[in-house]
């Protein structure tokens, strides 16, 4: 019997690939990941619990954890209407929208951050808009769902497209035979098949959108207590050599990102025994 | 059965399994509204505002000397990046897809992990190593090597943020394609690195290269991390974006676009390659399920 439990297997290579990649994940992820947890233990719990619930630190995570929400729910809406109508529906120019969805995976967080900053700026092409209205987007909490709703636009659409690709539409045939509507058949027979996956989506986009850095911090006012987010205290509290701080605070952003993680593996999970 | 997939295929409807025409248009509208805001409004900005003092404005920005060793520390780290986690990817994928053990998906899991991490905490984590105050530090000092604030720290954080991308694009890829076709190049003789190279490869090899554009987009344009690990010295620990960053804070708007619009040039190149190596793959994986 080969090691780990594995099955007998003809293939060779196992020992020294699976080696290889357990070695490289530990020096690259495993132990530095774990010098956060090892530098943070040096404080006391109270210490810890003082760097980590400070009035300034708090209203961060309200601003982060608060705008990534509702970022993530703008794009769990229009990510479905997106991944609705690139699959359902043919009009010009739908293979180049379907391409660009992906432009916030590859554009470098900076130059989305520039870009967002500059076009809703008070002189900018949308900001001059704006303003005079009364909306003031740039350098207040409003910009950095802007730019969070920026980043996370490709999660929702990519995850619902395959689950929408490969509804059968014999489904959609026999509800509209048993008499529904097709507002009916949207709510009661496509919805709860998407909802997995729209889930999922959510949940990525939002955990983007709170470790987010470089395309918020141009557009955010960085006011401390206002429009700071809690990467961007990170940074300042190492600026000031509170390298304790920095940690204690950069331990709970890691928690939530491991829980994150941990829920959408289990509505992954969901999702698959759903689709079988 | 046939019939209703060749409707499909025709993208003509029946009726009853189709929304108004008024609803039609009314999504689609609003689809391409948002589209429009959200994504082609900040890249032909990006565009428009390097252009604005002119071509010959732009051609100067980026012949800047500061401009330039960003460029230039920018490729270094994609070169030293790239292949290492490619090699990585490959290993992986191969030890994971084509073989059976228990606590596979905690090791998915984990390679997953630095895609899950904030940027700021991936580069606080190797200060805190490597750092003056890290558990390396007073050896690091003690032996004049710099990593932090210099240019091996903004390599290994990149490598940080751009471990899982190969990984996780080829794992499901080779998943899905099984072990027989190895199996057989074994009984009929080859050896290991022969059916990897013969057998393997050239199935993956669109997923390889997906992967590989992916980890290099992310590896020049990475922010967040290297901010916290370089020294942000002009001239010599700047990547471009960092150069980006700080030619906006300075004001100079059209010299900053005009080095983002590189880094924007890159990413269409990046989005053109992976249409395509997409398509490829569907093609490839649809092939093999025709044969089946």
């Amino acid at each position: 019997m080969g090691s780990f439990g594995q099955k007998h297997s003809v293939l060779p290579g196992f020992g020294p690939t699976l080696g290889y990649t357990i070695f490289y994940l530990s020096i690259i992820v495993l132990i530095p990941l774990s010098a956060l947890f090892f530098k943070t233990a040096t404080l006391t719990w109270d210490q810890f619990l003082v760097a980590v619930t400070g009035p300034r630190v708090l209203a961060s995570y309200r601003v982060t954890f608060g705008s990534a929400l509702f970022a993530a729910g703008v794009n769990a809406v229009f990510g479905v209407l997106l991944a609705w109508v690139l699959v359902r529906y043919r009009f010009p120019g739908r293979k180049m929208i379907d391409a660009l969805v992906d432009l916030p995976f590859a554009l470098p967080t900076a130059v989305a951050g520039i870009t967002l900053a500059s076009v809703y700026s008070p002189n900018g092409w949308l900001g001059s808009y704006l303003e005079p209205r009364g909306i003031k987007v740039a350098f207040t909490p409003l910009g950095i769902m802007v730019a969070m709703i920026f980043i996370g636009l490709p999660f929702v659409v990519r995850t619902v497209q395959p689950v929408l690709e490969e509804l059968d539409h014999e489904i959609e045939e026999a509800a509209s035979c048993l008499g529904a509507n097709r507002w009916q058949t949207f709510c009661r027979v496509i919805f709860p098949t998407m909802l997995p996956a729209v889930l999922t989506g959510f949940a990525l986009a939002f955990a983007r959108a709170v470790g987010e850095y470089g395309s918020i911090i141009f557009i955010a006012g960085n006011m401390p207590m206002v429009s700071e987010i809690t990467p961007l205290l990170i940074i300042t509290k190492l600026e000031q050599y509170d390298y304790a701080g920095a940690t204690a605070i950069a331990t709970v952003m890691l928690v939530a990102s491991f829980l994150l993680l941990l829920s959408i593996n289990l509505l992954q999970k969901w999702s698959r025994r759903f689709a079988d | 059965m046939h019939a209703t997939k060749a409707l499909k295929k025709n993208g003509e409807k029946v009726s009853s399994v189709s929304e108004p025409a008024w609803v039609r248009y009314l999504l689609i509208t609003t689809a391409l509204g948002f589209v429009a805001l959200f994504l082609l409004m900040p890249l032909a900005a990006v565009f428009v505002q390097a252009l604005d003092k002119g071509w010959e404005a732009y051609l100067a920005a980026l012949h800047e000397p500061d401009t330039l060793s960003a460029i230039w520390l920018t490729l270094l780290t994609a070169v030293c990046c790239v292949p290492i986690n490619l090699f990585f990817g490959i290993v992986a994928a191969w030890a994971i897809a084509k073989f059976s053990f228990t606590g596979k998906s905690l090791l998915i899991t984990l390679i997953d992990l630095p895609f899950s991490v904030s940027p700021v905490v991936s580069g606080l984590i190797y200060v805190l190593i490597f750092g003056l105050q890290g558990w390396l530090g007073p050896w690091l000092q003690a032996h004049d090597i710099k990593i932090i604030f210099a240019v091996p720290g903004i390599v290994l954080a990149t490598i940080f943020v751009t471990f899982p991308f190969v990984a996780r694009e080829l794992i499901p890829l080779m998943e899905s394609q099984g072990r027989d076709e190895e199996e057989a190049a074994l009984t009929l003789g080859a050896s290991g690195l022969q059916t990897f190279f013969r057998v393997t490869f050239p199935n993956i090899k669109w997923g390889v290269l997906y992967g590989v554009i992916l980890c290099n987009a992310r590896a020049m344009g990475e922010f967040g991390a290297v901010s916290v690990v370089s020294g942000h010295v002009r001239g010599s620990t700047n990547t471009i974006p960092l150069q980006v960053e700080i030619l906006y804070n300075e004001y100079s708007y059209a010299a900053a676009f005009a080095v983002a619009s590189l880094l924007a040039l890159l990413a269409l190149v990046t989005l053109a390659i992976k249409t395509v190596a997409e398509w490829k793959i569907q093609q490839s994986q649809s092939v093999t399920e025709g044969e089946r």
